[in-house]
């Protein structure tokens, strides 16, 4: 039991740290906390339910434009909506909890919620590791999580754009004066976010279904990650989500499912408690700017 | 020739702003009525009303103060995603008082009133320590994993609930409680923000660095706020286990968290009067939309949208300066 | 030179990244004295100021203030304990007139603990305050909102708020930039009436010329180093001091 709790762990952890990534993208740059974020994740899994099922296109391709339709839109929200407000944190936050419960919600009135509303495996297989069970999906998930974290390294430090987007993270006033565009790097942050947000749900949905109450679930998860592992720190993401991730497989195992929940919120108070930035975070008590 | 337009004091704002106003009826009625009207409305309305619309108006009243509440800490720079905590608290405290205890309404409502807001305020008192947004995220988290708890370790009837509690005497009892709480926070804590405490209170959200630069610890003002603020959601809470007369997961319900966002945010945020409006607005406007089932709550997420995109001042602000100013075309020179 | 030591910084580091802005750098501001700090940008002059007033924390060393290590003092407990400070980049509260500017720091706990216990009547206090440091009251400069004031107000404003205090330490941090001739020469006498009121004050400034007048002693800081410090004639003549203005203000 304790080898299989071992890999459904791992599994759990590169599900939440797939999960919990494009949020940290996008705040770790631009300092825009997406809470539509979930909603992007239900909004993606569905525009591919219904380009597979309604417009009978392959899976790879509906997948592939929903991702890139889901990209677009995090861009859009950002030109259209947050632009207007930019810098006003606060501001930032109710409109784009506002625009997610709008397309949650939304969703929930059309009424899609059912087994029939998933997505297809990639590949329905599964063999034995460790004494348990291990589908290929599962599998893949693990893999998908490993390239994402390698890749986005090699972007943030390799690549032109990816160079300016740790600059403005680091200091968006001396970035400006190096001639980058802070804006085009904040929508591309904000778009890159919900592109991930797309990707993660193209690997995760096929586990379970499509539904409006996912979309929340999969903020709080997100949520929850970033806050222990400490916002905008990308290795912060890595640690929380092997931490939680292991918590709840190992409370699920030895104590009980319903306790998994209690471990995660523990986890989220106790971290407060004693370091409220989380374990990697430099959030400030005050102004960072002096 | 180009025109622009042009505000003015109303002469009578003028008249009527120091101690000359008490020299007529008519400056004093333009005082008063704007703080008299909405107090008599309150307090005589239930008289008329049927026993659907009085429930409507008692919900009325719980929303606005959760939306006051809301607003309280918003002008501190806190934003909330989470008063469902602050209700729930209230609410479940109070149920447990009544329900294991035996405690009367009498006894149960107010000591849940402070002992929900204090429990509230240490759940996220570590969370103060931070700028922004982490505030916003921990209270939408929280209340949301509490209700997976619930639901999950069966405590306090699971999802059942806990049903059979003590009711308040009568509709009407409950009505002008929840009213009379209603007038006195609102009045009351208009003031408190109009006062130099007030204005500390406002000074962290604009510029916490000059704030602690003034020798005061913004992580103490910051904390009263927030006690403040979850104890009038509690109230809130803990009065409606009373008035259903059960208390159970939905208390926790993201619903309880938007319609009051929604309501400042269209009343107009920073005016804890704007809030009161927005929650007189939207609660009626949520029942007569009935029909429209799931649709309302995509509203309010638009509401949210547009209102602090474009009209960031809300309804509020616009009726205030309508009832002070006037506007008037005037030429300008070129 | 037997005046109490008021501040005593020993061998203090902060390190950004791989950037030391303030590098093991040591100093001392005896009671009553006026100390100019200059150097040129991007020396740790305002990284030295952070750090006293404890908005930063150093990577090493450590601060005393009365023979009292306040290295990890919260900053608003420092203010508390008589040091304040001004901001090189002002950011007054724009939409409230300038006097109500001044009612934040008039209710510090520290006001109220030298007042005995009393506020009294803030609003009088503010104005009188604001008045010292040259807002006309006759024509009504303090009942203006701050976001319509010039430049030079917002920097005396800045003075006031940090006076409102009543400091025994007080940091200046570049005061006098972007005020005109005129304001600096009002400025002046306040910063005069201070001294002889037995405050302790730090001045960071580029505008030598005034800072020389009034300055008992200058510091030189260069790439997070004291590289001078002693009378202003004495150290404009160091080689060190002028290869370092020459070198990247010439």
């Amino acid at each position: 039991m304790f080898a299989g709790t071992v890999v459904f762990a791992l599994i759990n952890s590169s599900i939440l740290i797939l999960l919990a990534i494009g949020f940290n993208l996008t705040f770790g740059i631009s300092g825009v906390a997406n809470f539509a974020y979930g909603a992007l994740y239900i909004m993606s899994a569905y525009l591919s339910w219904t380009m597979l099922n309604l417009l009978h296109l392959p899976f790879w391709a509906s997948a592939a434009l929903s991702i890139v339709f889901t990209t677009i839109s995090g861009a859009m929200m950002y030109r259209f909506v947050l632009l207007r407000v930019r810098g006003q944190a606060l501001s930032e936050v109710i409109a784009t909890f506002g625009i997610g419960l709008s397309i949650l919600e939304l969703f929930r009135y059309l009424g899609l919620v059912g087994f029939e509303y998933t997505l297809p495996v990639f590949w329905n297989e599964s063999f034995m590791i460790a004494g348990a069970y291990v589908d290929i999906q599962r599998i893949i998930i693990v893999l998908i999580a490993l390239v994402l974290v390698l890749g986005l390294w090699l972007f943030t430090h390799f690549t032109s754009t990816g160079l300016a987007f740790r600059g403005i993270a680091q200091d968006e006033r001396t970035a400006l004066t190096f001639g980058i565009d802070s804006d085009r790097i904040a929508t591309l942050s904000v778009s890159f976010g919900a592109g991930l947000a797309a990707i993660a749900a193209t690997i995760i949905i096929p586990l379970g279904s499509i539904a409006p109450d996912e979309g929340y679930d999969v903020l709080i998860k997100a949520l929850a990650v970033c806050i222990i592992g400490g916002l905008g720190s990308t290795g912060g993401v890595i640690v929380a989500g092997v931490i939680i991730g292991f918590a709840e497989r190992f409370t699920d195992s030895y104590i009980g499912s319903h306790w998994t929940m209690i471990v995660s919120l523990a986890a989220i108070l106790l971290v407060l408690a004693i370091k409220p930035s989380g374990l990697f975070g430099q959030q400030k008590e005050l102004e960072e700017r002096i | 020739m180009k025109k622009r337009r042009e505000r003015i004091d109303r002469g009578i704002k003028a008249r009527s702003e120091d101690v000359y106003a008490l020299s007529s009826w008519r400056e004093m009625l333009y005082l008063a009525g704007p703080r008299l009207l909405p107090a008599a409305a309150f307090l005589l309305l239930p008289l008329f009303l049927g026993a659907y619309w009085q429930k409507v108006m008692i919900s009325v009243a719980v929303f606005a103060l959760l939306a006051i509440s809301w607003d309280m800490l918003a002008q501190t720079g806190m934003i909330s995603l989470g008063q469902a905590l602050f209700f729930g608290m209230g609410a479940y405290v109070s149920g447990i008082l009544n329900f294991y205890f035996g405690m009367p309404p009498w006894i149960a409502i107010p000591i849940a009133t402070v002992l929900g807001g204090a429990l509230c305020t240490l759940i996220l008192t570590p969370v103060l320590r931070l700028r922004g947004i982490y505030f916003s995220m921990v209270t939408l988290i929280i209340p949301l994993m509490l209700v997976r708890i619930i639901e999950a370790t069966k405590i306090f009837g699971g999802t059942e609930g806990l049903s059979g509690m003590t009711p308040l005497p009568s509709t009407l009892t409950e009505i002008y409680l929840v009213t009379g709480v209603l007038l006195g926070v609102l009045f009351g804590l208009r003031r408190l923000m109009e006062t130099d405490y007030g204005l500390v209170l406002k000074g962290i959200r604009d510029n916490d660095r000059s704030v602690t630069n003034a020798g005061i610890d913004i992580f103490w003002f910051k904390t009263q706020a927030l006690f403040i603020s979850s104890t009038i959601g509690a109230f809130a809470g803990a009065l409606m286990t009373h008035v259903y007369m059960f208390v159970g997961m939905p208390v926790f319900a993201l619903d309880y968290s938007i319609l009051p966002m929604a309501a400042a945010v269209v009343g107009g945020s920073g005016t804890l009067a704007g809030a009161a409006l927005g929650a007189v607005i939207l609660v009626p406007l949520s029942e007569a939309l009935r029909g429209i089932g799931g649709l309302r709550i995509v509203m309010y997420g638009l509401f949210l949208v547009v209102f602090t995109v474009a009209v960031p001042e809300g309804l509020f602000d616009y009726i205030q300066r309508r009832y002070h100013q006037m506007e008037r075309w005037v030429e300008i020179d070129q | 030179m037997s005046l109490p030591t008021t501040l005593r910084v020993e061998n203090i580091s902060k390190i950004f990244g791989r950037v030391a802005a303030v590098d093991h750098l040591s100093c001392e501001v005896r009671r009553g004295e006026l100390v100019g700090i200059i150097g040129p940008n991007g020396s740790g002059k305002t990284t030295l100021v952070n750090l006293i007033s404890g908005f930063v924390k150093p990577t090493s060393g450590r601060i005393l203030y009365n023979g009292q290590d306040i290295t990890y003092t919260a900053p608003h407990k420092i203010v508390c304990m008589g040091i304040s400070r001004t901001f090189q980049m002002v950011r007054p509260f724009y939409h409230l007139p300038a006097y109500k500017n001044m009612i934040i720091p008039l209710y510090s706990p520290r006001v109220r603990q030298l007042a005995g216990g009393r506020y009294g009547d803030r609003n009088a206090v503010a104005l009188d305050l604001l008045e010292e440091v040259g807002f006309e009251r006759d024509a009504n400069v303090a009942y203006k909102p701050a976001g319509t004031l010039p430049q030079g107000y917002l920097k005396r404003l800045e003075l006031a708020k940090a006076i409102a205090l009543s400091p025994e330490l007080l940091i200046l941090d570049e005061l006098f930039s972007g005020m005109s001739l005129a304001e600096v020469a009002s400025v002046v006498p306040v910063i005069e009436k201070l001294r002889l009121a037995g405050k302790t004050i730090i001045m960071i400034e580029h505008r030598l010329k005034e800072l020389f007048r009034i300055a008992d002693r200058i510091m030189v800081l260069n790439y997070g180093q004291k590289i001078a410090d002693g009378a202003s004639t004495e150290v404009m003549e160091s080689d060190e001091v002028k290869k370092a203005y020459l070198g990247s203000e010439g």
